[in-house]
């Protein structure tokens, strides 16, 4: 029963959550805290925290969190396909879609209106990213974290001019980080 | 392209280490697909990235796992789907699955904290190379209407916080609108 409510619980995360990212968390927020009691707002907030510490979208993150605590791997694994299911049926409806109308001049002019558009959100995305990492405690005049800054412009140098790796900048960035707020800072 | 076990192997090893290093939300899979798929291995052009994209994340789910799902249907249809599914999904699930037995010890570790802060300004500096990129491609083609579409969703999603998948349908309405022009101008021409 429980493997069943969380499948369901966790198709409706995926079913309700548009526009990835933050937009999941009132709806997993409201499966997981209100409805279902699985966690406590306070450990909401350490699944929130852990996953801006891990990779992957929120959505698996949450699914696979609150699985283990409920039901162990199964309850993970069946959470986590419960939070895929409707999203693949229907980007792949979509995706047959476009295979076969995707050249149309039409569907092209749309999708040509859309490209400048993502483009404008995932400058967005960068800002909030780049704002997070340079004012860890807030933007603020003071909040300016100066190591940040150095890291970010070597590894956009790195980037830009010697075609550095971007996992390798990223893991870097980590090992330098690390060394250096651990050693040096506070 | 041939679709032989290489194939998948190489679909498979690309969307697991993006999925893998997506740290910071769903855009970061946007400079490692452009990397790997478009730059790298030439399976995907910039052009048909950008649909995916733009499709992924107007759908319902993560998207991630969505865009994976478009590229991964787009080269090699369902099985491709499936598989580049499957590879974006499991290094969520491996990772958290181990995290949340002690993760009590890794929220609290002073050193992960210290790495992670590091690895945030790692992973700006990489979306931060892709959007001008990006802005680059879009700039280039001195129109002026796809530069206003984009100044306009970035200050719809930056400054006013608009839902993601509301700016993408307001931009395919002016898609649709602009296309019906030309249409009517074309008809207009046929029979005047």
């Amino acid at each position: 029963m429980t493997i069943l409510k969380l499948f369901f619980a966790f198709f409706q995360v995926g079913l309700f959550t548009i526009g990835g990212g933050y937009a999941a968390l009132p709806v997993i927020q409201n499966q997981v805290v209100d409805t279902y009691g699985w966690l406590t707002a306070a450990e909401f907030g350490d699944l929130i925290t852990i996953s801006q510490m891990t990779p992957g979208p929120i959505g698996i993150n949450a699914a696979t969190f609150v699985g283990m605590r409920i039901a162990g791997l199964p309850g993970a694994v069946v959470a986590t396909v419960g939070c895929i299911l409707a999203p693949c049926l229907i980007v792949l409806t979509l995706a047959a879609l476009y295979k076969k109308y995707g050249e149309l001049r039409a569907v092209r002019g749309v999708l040509s209106s859309l490209h400048p558009a993502v483009v404008g959100l995932i400058a967005s995305a960068a800002l909030s990213i780049a704002l997070q990492a340079l004012f860890p405690a807030g933007v603020s005049l003071t909040g300016l974290d100066i190591a940040a800054v150095v890291l970010v412009t070597a590894g956009l140098f790195a980037l830009r001019r010697f075609k550095v790796n971007q996992i390798t900048v990223m893991l870097a960035a980590g090992a330098i980080g690390g060394l250096f707020y651990s050693l040096v800072a506070r | 392209m041939k679709k032989d076990l290489k194939f998948y192997l190489k679909l498979f090893a690309g969307c697991l280490r993006i999925s893998a290093f997506t740290f910071g939300g769903g855009y970061v899979i946007v400079p490692l697909i452009k990397k790997r798929f478009v730059d790298e291995l030439g399976w995907v052009s910039e052009e048909k990235m950008l649909d995916y994209i733009a499709i992924g994340q107007s759908s319902p789910g993560p998207i991630a796992v969505n865009t994976a799902a478009m590229m991964g249907y787009g080269l090699a249809g369902l099985p491709g789907a499936l598989v580049a599914v499957f590879a974006t999904v499991l290094p969520p699930l491996v990772i958290l699955s181990v995290v949340s037995v002690f993760y009590a010890l890794v929220i609290e570790n002073a050193v992960v904290r210290n790495v992670l802060r590091g690895m945030q300004a790692g992973v700006a500096a990489v979306v931060l190379d892709v959007v001008v990129d990006l802005v680059a491609a879009v700039t280039k083609s001195r129109r002026a209407v796809p530069v206003v579409l984009m100044a306009a969703a970035f200050v719809a999603a930056a400054v006013f916080k608009v839902n993601v998948a509301f700016i993408i349908l307001a931009s395919a309405a002016y898609g649709v609108l602009a296309v019906a022009k030309v249409r009517g101008k074309e008809r207009g021409h046929d029979n005047p």
